[in-house]
Parts: C-alpha cells; sequence; structure tokens
C-alpha cells in the first residue's frame, strides 16, 4: 500500500501527459503521414488555442469560449496550410519544411508581442480543474479526465478514417499522392481536412493540458509539440494508433525517470529512447516499410 | 564545369582584401563596441556556422538538426582548456575549482574545440547516419538535446562548471579576427567542396543509389561529411563563446538550429557565399537595423501605433515568411556570387534567363 | 523583389540612423532588461521602475545647467547569446546602463561594457559572478550568498525544518547559485537537503512535488522565475501540500500572488522592499500606475508594487546621484565617481564596497495572504 501511495502520483501524471501528447502527435503524424512534412508549426497551434481561450473567456462566458477556441484554432490552422504550405506543394521538401519553422517563429513571435511577454494565467474550468482524490493520490479531475477523453477521441478518428468518404480518401493520398490525384480525389480538399481535424484535437489538447498547468508562454507549445513529435515518430509516423502508444510511453516513462530521482535528463531520456527505437527499427515501431523509389 | 580564369582569381582575392582593408578601417575608426562591428562579428561567426551546415544539408543532402549541439560543444571546449588556471577558482566557484588544472594557447583551444565537435559526431554518426532524411533529423536534434543535458549535469560541474557559466577565457576584441578565421574556415570548406570528395558528395545529394551504384562509399563519404561539418560548427561554436565573452549550454538549443538553418536556406540550400550575404542580413536585421520597432516612438504628439517591445520580432518573422514564400531558393538560389558570374550576368544576360539557371 | 527587398534594407537603415541621432542636450541612460523570454515578466517590472523614476525626475542639473534625462530601454530576450548585442544597444551614447533583471544576462554583457568604458548598475541580479572582476559594474542589491542564508536560517528557525527540497531550473545561473547558497547553509544548520532540476520548458510539476512528499521535506526551496513558480504553485495545491514553499528575490511579484490567490498554500519570499514601507511613494506610483492601461498591462495587469520595481526605482537615482557628483556625463567620470556614491532610496541606504557590491545586511521576509492576495510582513532578517 506504501508503495502504491507513493508511486501512483508519478503514473497518474505519465498517463495523462501522455494524452496530452497523444491528442498533439495526431496532429504531426497525419500531416506527416500526407505531405511528408513535419509540421513544426503545430505545436505552436497548441500554443495560440490556449491564449485564444484566454483572451475570449475576458468578454464570454466559459460555455461560449470553448467552442470558439476550438473553431477558431481549426480556422488558424486552415490558414497556416492555405497560405504557407499550399503554394509549396511543388517546391522541394526542404522549402515547405523552413515554411514551417517560419510559421512557428511567426506565431511564436505574435504571441509575444500580444501576451508582452507575461505569462498569461489559464482560467480555471470549473469541474475539471477541481481537485479529487484517487485512492492515495490527490490530483486535478482533468488528470484523470484526459487519457479517457483522448482514447474516445481516437477511436472517433479510427472510425472516421476506416468507414467514411473522406477517411478512405485520406488514405488514399497518404498511399499514392499523385495516383489518388488521378483517380479524381480533390488532394486540396483531403489535406486542408487533415489540417482541420489535425488543429482541432490540438485544441482539445491545450484545453486539457492548460486546464492542468494553468499558464501560458509563447513559447508553451515547443516542448509538449517537439515531444509529441518525438511519439509520433517512436510509434511509427503516419501510424495514429502507433503515435497515441508512443505518446503514452514517453509521458509515463519520462515521469518514472522523474521519479527516480534522474530529473536532469527527463528531456534526454526521451530522445534517447526515440534514438534506440530508430536503430533497431527505423520507422518506428508501427510504421509500415517504407520503400525507396528510384 | 567551366574553367575558372586566372584574372577572376585574381580579381576575387583583390576584392577579399579590399573587404578586409574595409573592415580593419572600420575596426580602427569605430569604437570598439559600435554595434555595427558587434553585428559583423556575429555575422562573421554565423557566416562559418551556416556554411558547414550548408556543407551538410545543401551540399551533401543529409538533413541534420544538430548544428547548436556541436556549436555548443566547440564552445566549451574552448572554454575549459583556455580559461587561465588562476581564474578557475573563481570561475568554478561551486566546484573547488574543476578538475582542469592546466590551460593551453587560444589558437590550440580553437583547433581542440573543431578536433572535439568532430569526434562526437563521428561517434554519433556511427548508430545515426543510417538512418534517412527526417529521421536523421530527429535523431540528430534529439543528441543535441541530450548533449546539453550532459554538460548541464551538476556531476560533470567539475568539468562543465553545471548550469553556471564559463567565463574569463581570452576572447577577441578586434573585428579582425573573427572575420580571418571565419574565412579561412570556408575556404577550407570550398576547397573541400570543389574536390573529388566534394563531388562525391554532391552526387550523394542528387541521387543515393546511383552514387552508390558509381563506386562511391556512401557511409564513408557520408561520415566524412557529417565530421567534418561538426569540426566547422565546433570552431564556430568556439568562436561564438568568444564573441560572447561567457558560455553557457542553455542558448544551444533547437531554436538556434532553426536559426542557422534558416539562414542557410534564406541564403539558398547548397550556395556559400549565399549562406555568408544571409547570415549578415539575418543577424543585422533581427539585432540591429529593426531595433527601432521596439521603441515607443511619437512624432510631435503622435504616438505611432503598433511600436512596443516585440514588434520587431513580428515584422521580422513577416519579412521571413515572405522570403521563404515568394523566394523559394533564397538569395542566391544554388548559384555562387562570383566575379565571373558578375562578368557573366552583365554580358550575357539574356543567354542565362533563357538556360534558366 | 529582389530591388524591392535591398529598397527596404537601406530604408530601415537610414531610419535607423535618424532615430539614433539625438539631441545634445540630453543625457541618456542605457536600461538593459529583459522584456521577453523566461525573465520578461520580472525584467518589466524593473523597467518600470526606472521609468517611474524617470517620469518623476526627468531631468539632472549638472554645473547649473538642466539636462534631460533620456531612457534608452533595450530588450536582452533574457538570453545570453543575445545579450551582448542588447548591451552594445543599450550603451550606445550612454553615461551609465542599468540593469538586469537576471544575472546570467548581467555576466554575459559585463564585458561588453568593460570595453564600452560605460558603468552599470545592477538592480536585482544577485549572482555574485556579475561584479566580480569587472570593475565597471556595481549593484544595488544583496547577494545570493547573502540571501540563500537568510532563507536557511529562516527555514531552520521558524520551521524547525529538517529536512528540504531544492528545486532549480536546470541551465539557469541565478537558479542554482541561490540553490547552492541555500544547501550550504541549511546543511552547515545540520539540516539535510533533496535536490531536484527541471529543464526548461517544464510545465509538469506533479513529479516533483510527489518526491518531495514522498521524501518527507519539511520545506520546498524553488528558487526559479516567475513563469515556473505559477505552475509549481498551482500543482502544490492541487496535491494538496502543506509545507512551506521558500524562494528568493524573484517570487516577489503580484503574479505569484495571483497564482496563490484562494489556493491552500504557504509562500514566503526574501525580498528588499515590503510594499507599505514607504506609504506615500506607494501612493504616487500605483496612481501613475493607474493612469495608463500601457503601464498597468506592463506591471502584469494590476498595481501591486513589486521589490523589483522599487529596486529600479532607486537605481535611476542612484545612477543621477553618480552624475551629479561626477559633473559630467561622461561615463568615464560616472565610473570614478560610482565608488563613493551613496544615496538613501525607498529601499534604504545604497553604498558600495570594494568590489562594486551594495552594503546591504537585511532582507525582508514576506507570506502571501492567499485570502486578500497581498503579501503580509512576517520579519527582517538578517546574517550574524
Amino acid at each position: 500500500m506504501d508503495f502504491l501511495s507513493k508511486n501512483l502520483p508519478y503514473l497518474l501524471a505519465g498517463i495523462s501527459v501522455g494524452g496530452q501528447y497523444a491528442l498533439i502527435a495526431i496532429g504531426y503524424t497525419m500531416v506527416y503521414g500526407i505531405l511528408r512534412l513535419i509540421n513544426f508549426a503545430h505545436g505552436d497551434i497548441f500554443t495560440v488555442a490556449g491564449l485564444i481561450l484566454i483572451y475570449a473567456t475576458t468578454i464570454l462566458p466559459l460555455y461560449i469560449s470553448i467552442p470558439l477556441t476550438l473553431v477558431a484554432t481549426v480556422a488558424l490552422g486552415y490558414i497556416v496550410e492555405r497560405a504557407a504550405y499550399k503554394p509549396l506543394r511543388n517546391a522541394p521538401r526542404m522549402s515547405v519544411m523552413i515554411s514551417a519553422i517560419g510559421v512557428s517563429y511567426l506565431l511564436q513571435n505574435l504571441a509575444l508581442y500580444i501576451t508582452g511577454g507575461l505569462a498569461q494565467t489559464y482560467p480555471a474550468i470549473p469541474f475539471i480543474s477541481n481537485t479529487i482524490s484517487v485512492g492515495p493520490a490527490t490530483t486535478k479531475v482533468v488528470t484523470v479526465i484526459t487519457p479517457i477523453l483522448t482514447i474516445i477521441l481516437v477511436i472517433a478518428l479510427m472510425q472516421l478514417i476506416g468507414h467514411t468518404k473522406i477517411g478512405m480518401a485520406m488514405r488514399a493520398v497518404a498511399n499514392d499522392f499523385e495516383t489518388s490525384r488521378l483517380m479524381g480525389i480533390k488532394v486540396d480538399t483531403v489535406i486542408s481536412m487533415t489540417f482541420i481535424i489535425g488543429s482541432f484535437l490540438a485544441a482539445v489538447g491545450s484545453i486539457l493540458y492548460f486546464a492542468n498547468y494553468p499558464s501560458v508562454i509563447p513559447t508553451s507549445g515547443a516542448m509538449p509539440g517537439l515531444k509529441a513529435f518525438v511519439a509520433a515518430v517512436f510509434g511509427g509516423i503516419g501510424s495514429i494508433p502507433g503515435a497515441v502508444i508512443g505518446a503514452f510511453i514517453i509521458g509515463i516513462s519520462e515521469n518514472i525517470i522523474k521519479g527516480l530521482g534522474w530529473t536532469t535528463f527527463s528531456d534526454a531520456f526521451t530522445f534517447a529512447l526515440l534514438i534506440i527505437v530508430l536503430l533497431v527499427k527505423p520507422t518506428g515501431l508501427f510504421g509500415e516499410k517504407a520503400t525507396d523509389k528510384v | 564545369m567551366k574553367k575558372t580564369r586566372t584574372s577572376d582569381i585574381v580579381i576575387s582575392v583583390c576584392l577579399y582584401l579590399v573587404l578586409l582593408g574595409f573592415i580593419l578601417f572600420l575596426d580602427r575608426t569605430l569604437p570598439a563596441t559600435d554595434i555595427a562591428l558587434t553585428v559583423l562579428k556575429k555575422g562573421c561567426i554565423y557566416s562559418l556556422v551556416a556554411v558547414s551546415m550548408n556543407l551538410l544539408n545543401g551540399f551533401t543532402g543529409l538533413f541534420s538538426l544538430g548544428q547548436a549541439g556541436f556549436m555548443m560543444i566547440g564552445g566549451y571546449t574552448y572554454a575549459i582548456l583556455t580559461i587561465p588556471v588562476e581564474a578557475r577558482d573563481s570561475v568554478y566557484q561551486y566546484f573547488n575549482g574543476g578538475i582542469v588544472r592546466f590551460s593551453v594557447p587560444f589558437w590550440v583551444g580553437l583547433i581542440a574545440a573543431g578536433i572535439v565537435a568532430a569526434i562526437f559526431a563521428w561517434l554519433i554518426g556511427l548508430p545515426v547516419l543510417r538512418l534517412k532524411s527526417d529521421y536523421l533529423a530527429i535523431a540528430t536534434l534529439g543528441f543535441a538535446e541530450i548533449m546539453r543535458a550532459f554538460f548541464q549535469w551538476d556531476s560533470l560541474g567539475v568539468l562543465t562548471n553545471g548550469s553556471n557559466m564559463l567565463r574569463k577565457y581570452p576572447a577577441f576584441r578586434s573585428t579582425v579576427f573573427p572575420f580571418v578565421t571565419a574565412s579561412l574556415c570556408i575556404g577550407i570548406i570550398v576547397l573541400i567542396i570543389n574536390s573529388s570528395y566534394g563531388r562525391a558528395f554532391r552526387a550523394i545529394r542528387d541521387d543515393e543509389i546511383a552514387a552508390e551504384a558509381m563506386g562511391i562509399n556512401l557511409a564513408k563519404h557520408k561520415r566524412m561529411s557529417f565530421c567534418i561539418s561538426s569540426f566547422f560548427a565546433g570552431v564556430g561554436g568556439a568562436l561564438l563563446a568568444m564573441y560572447q565573452t561567457s558560455i553557457q549550454a542553455a542558448p544551444f538549443k533547437s531554436a538556434m538550429t532553426y536559426e542557422i538553418l534558416l539562414i542557410v536556406v534564406i541564403g539558398g540550400l547548397g550556395s556559400v557565399t549565399g549562406s555568408c550575404i544571409g547570415s549578415f542580413l539575418f543577424i543585422a536585421c533581427s539585432e540591429w537595423w529593426l531595433r527601432f520597432l521596439d521603441a515607443e516612438t511619437t512624432i510631435g504628439t503622435f504616438r505611432v501605433p503598433l511600436l512596443r517591445s516585440g514588434f520587431r520580432k513580428v515584422v521580422f518573422s513577416v519579412i521571413i515568411m515572405l522570403i521563404v514564400l515568394f523566394a523559394q531558393k533564397g538569395i542566391m538560389g544554388n548559384k555562387e556570387f562570383s566575379v565571373s558570374g558578375i562578368r557573366d550576368w552583365l554580358t550575357k544576360k539574356k543567354q542565362k534567363k533563357e538556360a534558366g539557371a | 523583389m529582389k530591388k524591392l527587398a535591398a529598397l527596404a534594407v537601406c530604408a530601415a537603415m537610414s531610419l535607423a540612423t535618424v532615430l539614433s541621432a539625438s539631441a545634445a542636450d540630453t543625457i541618456t541612460i542605457g536600461v538593459f532588461e529583459p522584456a521577453s523570454g523566461d525573465n520578461g515578466a520580472g525584467g518589466k517590472q524593473e523597467t518600470l521602475g526606472v521609468r517611474y523614476a524617470n517620469y518623476v525626475q526627468p531631468t539632472v542639473e549638472i554645473d547649473g545647467v538642466e539636462y534631460d534625462v533620456v531612457l534608452n530601454i533595450q530588450d536582452n530576450e533574457s538570453s545570453t547569446d543575445k545579450a551582448p548585442t542588447a548591451a552594445v544597444a543599450a550603451a550606445d551614447g550612454a553615461s551609465v546602463v542599468l540593469g538586469s533583471y537576471g544575472s546570467a544576462v548581467s555576466i554575459a554583457a559585463g564585458d561588453t561594457f568593460l570595453q564600452a568604458g560605460v558603468p552599470a548598475i545592477g538592480i536585482t541580479c544577485t549572482n555574485p559572478q556579475v561584479t566580480d572582476g569587472n570593475e565597471n559594474y556595481f549593484r544595488i542589491c544583496f547577494l545570493d550568498p547573502f540571501q540563500g542564508t537568510v532563507l536557511a536560517n529562516y527555514a531552520s528557525e521558524s520551521f524547525g525544518a529538517k529536512k528540504a527540497y531544492v528545486l532549480t531550473k536546470l541551465g539557469d545561473d541565478y537558479s542554482k547559485g541561490l540553490g547552492y547558497y541555500f544547501t550550504q547553509a541549511f546543511e552547515a544548520l545540520g539540516g539535510e537537503v533533496v535536490a531536484d532540476d527541471f529543464p526548461e520548458g517544464t510545465a509538469d510539476f506533479t513529479s516533483y512535488i510527489t518526491t518531495a512528499m514522498n521524501e518527507g521535506c519539511e520545506v520546498i526551496m524553488a528558487p526559479t522565475s516567475i513563469e515556473a513558480a505559477q505552475l509549481i504553485i498551482e500543482t502544490a495545491a492541487a496535491q494538496g501540500v502543506t509545507v512551506p514553499l521558500l524562494a528568493g528575490d524573484t517570487w516577489d511579484s503580484n503574479v505569484i500572488l495571483a497564482a496563490a490567490e484562494g489556493k491552500d498554500v504557504q509562500i514566503y519570499v526574501t525580498t528588499f522592499y515590503q510594499e507599505g514601507a514607504d506609504k506615500e511613494f506607494d501612493a504616487a506610483i500605483k496612481e501613475w500606475i493607474n493612469s495608463d492601461s500601457e503601464l498597468l498591462a506592463y506591471n502584469g495587469g494590476n498595481d501591486t508594487i513589486a521589490a523589483v520595481t522599487v529596486m529600479g526605482y532607486d537605481a535611476y537615482f542612484t545612477a543621477l546621484e553618480a552624475i551629479k557628483n561626477a559633473g559630467s556625463a561622461d561615463p568615464a567620470d560616472v565610473l570614478a565617481a560610482l565608488p563613493s556614491t551613496t544615496y538613501t532610496g525607498v529601499t534604504g541606504q545604497i553604498a558600495f564596497d570594494e568590489v562594486g557590491d551594495a552594503i546591504r545586511d537585511t532582507a525582508f521576509v514576506k507570506v502571501a495572504n492567499t485570502e486578500t492576495g497581498a503579501w503580509d510582513f512576517v520579519a527582517e532578517q538578517g546574517v550574524q
């Protein structure tokens, strides 16, 4: 019992963080699956979602602010894709990646300018910001809700991809960009849809994340973004279940490392784990074997 | 490939000497801490680092994001080796003066910085270079983060001073020193690029499988490019440490690598002169020319809107996005700024256009 | 496109030149402070103090001639690699430079001020290395060895703590330094220390707090930036932590009060100034801050006066005093006059020792009142 009470908080924190990473990681993995683009701006869209809610709640009640945040974040994701990635569809991959870094830079600096560099306090959201006891541990409700909500959203997403027309189109485009275009699939619509789904999940992730850690600074999204990306690569980039499982593994092991007292290496460990997995299985845990075309 | 005319080489050397003379002149006439000189110094250092990254990303086609990590290794190596013995007690104040009880002249430290960075690159390259494109990128990024954690680790504090700064090592005051050192290093990189190794690198970039079929040892050449690039990143890091007069692991994070990558792409992937021009423009814009945007300005009684701290960075990132979107090949594309290039441009401008670069 | 870009660059350059040209009958004081990055919030509050002082006393008289004092505020982005250029920009044409909040950037800029021959007055950079071996750097605050000892004594005497959890930020001189001095002093008193550090960008402090509880620590010492502090307080409250949180001068901020308000946490800080010690001053500066929404935002949204703001105010007047003593605006003369300059400010008597550090032997200990959202005075603490 003593062992449990001492270690349960680490595990709870790990599962909760894992769920948050998972929601961001899906955005990375879907975009990569279709465009072969590391969307460096995804972490910043997550930050901006946090800021939108903060500014929205200063004038609007929460039940309007939350849907508004979701809509605004989705719109932002859509605009970023149209403005910064679509014009570069035929450019070398490096150019698109640079554009992603540029967008990330721009969003961070805009956030810096608007917030004035001051950390913004996230509003307390009734119910999920409350404190509860889970067995011997005390934590916030959101910690418990996060993994559950993540799993529900992922199952819904899998259904969408597996059983709807747009989902089928997504799989086709991910499989072969050119051929699916020839088959009459509107590739641009599919790509926009990918960014919309990714941004939506990032917005949900941001609400869960900042409800738990209620302070937003312009670089808030950088580390979670990077970790989520690592999770996506870890699980096999392009694979949604892979990204989710990768995210949970990383979230949990990161907190175990902290619990063992190796706090200095809590971030470094994540990367070490990634490198080991890549060396053993270069396409990640659940990645499909890629064949190079000559 | 066209043969370079002797007269072109002479003119190029003369142009370089004129530039050197100009910098010497500025160095003598302007006060030591004039912002123009500060920007020039940092521009030289970033040129070197950007060219070294270009060697890897632009010429060999290896997408690596570990540059800041190698710069950090170089900077630390330099600082650890060159801090005067008598200053060590005050620098390593929490670690009883550290374990290194000697110090070497600055030029030894500078070369050692490159060598240590290259050794690390060799070790990291053994496993990592087997990975392809984005996987290589994320793995090198990861290694840079791991190295950073190690350098900040208290248990290594007797060597690295933990999270605290290393300082009081010899640094330069004149602008000529970083300019000459950086141009020397860039000169060596250019020689490598134009050698048979450089041609092998480019062959790998253009088509790995074809290059292998032609008998190029992929693993060997990739490793070589990785180590050479890291060597010069290490030297660049040491120069940066000298420029800052103090060094700490904290700023060497992935944001720094992204910054250098931006410079490389803005200058033109695969163009050495592009990287240099890109560096100077980038540093000057981000740290000097746009500074007025941060200050609240009133003209008469009219308070200019938007101007307040942070606006400079917004404008700067908008400029970057415009360049990325509308000048996709960067300032120089994959061409070089050269005397013959200018002559060609002046004489047969039309032909060039038809050829489509 | 390229021509356009070239034109734009030229235009920007010429504009910058025009703007940097200043009138002859003014004296420039450089302000080298972070307005962004990790220490942005604290840096802005400190800058606010300097700006207020400049508002109160915008002129200085030298040899019967009245000069306007102009502030040249430059953002060092809390980053040591951006500090040298910012320092150069701040020192440009300045008689003296004030700043910075955060010791690391001050150390990084020290050599620049030395080269430029411009004296610098550190306002709240508490790390000993700032002034060590740099005859141009002075400071008006106490140092970390002192502050760390005060905190350790307080933890031991007032709470009877035998075991402390020291949580510092990886890669942060200030945090590591203060943590080090606290540990030294606490262990000398017979206490035991459990130390952890967190990397930059950490938002989830659950595991750290859990470790502190599991180890049975009786105080948590967390010398961190304000940004991390908010999250530490939040997590501590969510996990029902009952032991006191201790921190240094950085935590003395209205942001901390806002984070602690309505929560069941005890937060003790050591600081330079106790709000309410000088009622007149407090009222006047509050009125000034409330007069402009921009200033209010600069201060983090309300009018609670941070100690760093008051320190910024005193630093400005100390600088004016030095300029008056020097009888000239030439940085070399000001540098020569600084060691013997004394000034009685809102935070007390300011005088420099031979290293250039302020001679200060007391710190104020305050506790956050989670009901009223204000600091309550606890004790004035010194070191024997």
